[in-house]
């Protein structure tokens, strides 16, 4: 009479998330929990309806970008391993001293790691560059109709000049890696997970 | 085991508590941007936007991603500890044999002697009620039928309640409503209404079901006055306020039970009360139901269990243990609006209760939020970009920030 999460995901899958993840062996199977709790379809995948039944997320002005970062490219389902991997780059940094796995190239949480997340949701198309209008994009996400498109083009003029340093008027992942080097990412993008 | 049960209601419920991810105590969006930007921003003549931003509206996105305050109010409530029923079983893995064999002997115990018994219990009870009220509209005299009426309703949800074996701890009953006022309560399960109306008697608001519910309603309408609407009426909102204005008008008419929440909510909080039955001109009478999920899980999941089902489950729990508090009458106060009300008779309600008081609404079980509340954060975070030009209305009652700032956890 096993318990009704773990039936459905086995020992050996639980192990290959932890290396993969950092996550420990009470931390999966309680987001096992969640997933399984939010797959109304009960088949196993996420699709974007799923998350978008989450009111808190729903009224996030960014949750559409943040739900498709879950999703791989072109896919509309995700599976549990694909909801830990992208769980995982919120792990706080400083974990990482007690897994010490060196098979691991980098871990997902790492501080390159979680900047990269974020520049992926400006990055519209993935094509690993920020576009001047992919970040007009955004940041009418973010304002909604409160800001005028003129006020909202200087804004972003003025970002992309601000890091822009070889001059092709876009934002590349090392440029903004530089934009952000002196904000405090580990403690910003890190959830503090129980157990 | 009654008597353990009722010396264990005296203390107050903890709430559940075992969480996935520390959650940070609220702040407001500003706040956080500000911390997030550091201390270099001073000027405030250009509009400022920094790529950190980000940073805000993703983590509180993949927060509640982790663990929203709605979602899980829809589905039963997990245990600490496993009370020996199947259905309660979610994370719990096979400990030992000797658990095993308690579980057996605990099946056993309910499906072969409880749930026969209260069966039988519940039929005896509805089918009484169903007879003598009819009975009861043969007699010529109104006010001995009335009377009768009230004597009958009572014994048969007396019947009822034992048929659960439900084992209620009423506290200040001094403050039982009264005629002609209206009572408000959270909403678990239909349940509630028995439970309620083992103490006293109330008319009931609601639709007119088909089959054995409508055969039951149309029955208790008829020696009593409660207040059924047909399906096509309840869209009718003056309708249904003029109906429950002229019973309230009348004083010598029992109070109207109303669960302002609309739907049934799975007792760790209290949901958005909707404001109509706070618009009518009268006494309002809270009342604060909280069950015990050890001994069986009062909550009726209605997208998971028809109600036979869930009947069915109700009665082969150990028991439903639940302490009921008559909160003190309250009044809509001057320059206080429908909606204030609600919300100051609803946190009084979870603080009684132990409950988490949620603004948001229950109807979101089925229904999407409105885009006004994303609208509202943007509206938020244009402030921070561009300053605050325009000091717009504050204290709109429907503002809701991310972060739930009326949220009065209650060591959660």
């Amino acid at each position: 009479m096993g318990s009704r999460a773990s039936t459905l995901l086995r020992e050996e899958e639980i192990e290959e998330i932890k290396k993969e993840t950092g996550f420990s062996h009470s931390q999966i199977t309680r987001l096992y929990s969640r997933f399984t709790s939010l797959d109304k379809g009960e088949n196993g995948t996420l699709s974007r309806e799923d998350f978008q039944r989450i009111p808190e997320l729903a009224i996030n002005p960014l949750g559409d970008r943040i739900i498709n970062a879950f999703f791989p490219e072109g896919e509309d389902q995700v599976n549990f391993r694909g909801f830990m991997r992208t769980l995982a780059h919120f792990r706080p940094i400083e974990d990482n001293e007690k897994n010490k796995n060196a098979a691991v190239s980098e871990p997902l949480n790492s501080r390159t790691n979680k900047l990269l997340f974020a520049f992926r949701l400006y990055d519209l198309d993935r094509d690993d560059k920020i576009s001047r209008d992919e970040l007009l994009q955004v940041l009418r996400m973010m304002v909604g109709v409160n800001i005028s498109d003129e006020q909202l083009g200087s804004i972003a003029d003025r970002t992309i000049q601000e890091a822009d340093t070889n001059g092709d008027n876009s934002i590349s992942f090392n440029e903004f890696i530089k934009v952000l080097e002196k904000v405090d990412v580990e403690q910003k993008m890190s959830i503090r997970f129980l157990h | 085991m009654e008597m353990g049960a009722k010396e264990k209601n005296q203390q107050l419920y903890k709430p559940y508590s075992n969480g996935i991810i520390a959650k940070k105590p609220p702040s407001s969006l500003q706040q956080e941007l500000l911390e997030l930007r550091g201390s270099a921003s001073c000027s405030r003549t250009e509009p400022e936007f920094e790529m950190a931003d980000i940073f805000y509206f993703c983590r509180r996105g993949v927060e509640s991603i982790l663990d929203d305050e709605v979602t899980k109010r829809f589905s039963s409530q997990e245990l600490d500890s496993w009370n020996l029923l199947t259905r309660s079983n979610y994370n719990f893995h096979h400990i030992s044999l000797r658990l095993t064999v308690m579980w057996a002997v605990g099946v056993l115990l309910r499906y072969g002697v409880l749930l026969p018994l209260r069966v039988t219990l519940a039929v005896t009870g509805i089918g009484l009620l169903v007879v003598l009220t009819t009975l009861l509209t043969f007699l010529p005299n109104r006010e001995l039928m009335l009377y009768l009426s009230e004597k009958i309703h009572l014994m048969c949800y007396r019947i009822c309640v034992r048929a659960l074996t439900a084992i209620i701890t009423y506290h200040n009953r001094e403050n039982k409503p009264k005629n002609g006022c209206i009572c408000v309560s959270n909403h678990t399960t239909p349940i509630d209404i028995i439970i309620l109306a083992n103490d006293g008697c109330y008319s009931m608001v609601g639709q007119l079901h088909g089959g054995l519910m409508g055969m039951v309603q149309r029955a208790m309408v008829k020696s009593s006055p409660h207040i059924w609407f047909e399906r096509s009426e309840v869209k009718d909102r003056h309708l249904v306020a003029k109906r429950l204005s002229d019973h309230v008008a009348d004083k010598t008419k029992q109070p109207i039970l109303i669960f302002p929440e609309g739907t049934c909510i799975n007792n760790t909080s209290v949901m958005m009360f909707k404001k109509g039955s706070f618009e009518i001109a009268c006494t309002v009478y809270p009342v604060a139901i909280k069950y015990d999920p050890r001994f069986g899980d009062a909550f009726w999941n209605s997208s998971k269990f028809g109600m036979v089902n869930y009947l069915l489950r109700m009665m082969s729990s150990w028991a439903i243990v639940c302490s009921v508090w008559y909160l003190p009458p309250m009044n809509r106060e001057e320059g206080e609006d429908a909606v204030q009300f609600a919300n100051r008779v609803k946190a009084a309600i979870a603080a009684q209760g132990g409950l988490v008081d949620l603004i948001w609404d229950g109807g979101l079980k089925r229904a999407k939020v409105k885009d006004a509340f994303k609208e509202e954060q943007q509206k938020l975070y244009s402030k921070v970009l561009v300053g605050e030009q325009d000091e717009g209305d504050q204290g709109d009652s429907t503002h809701l920030e991310i972060e739930n700032p009326d949220d009065s956890t209650k060591g959660q």
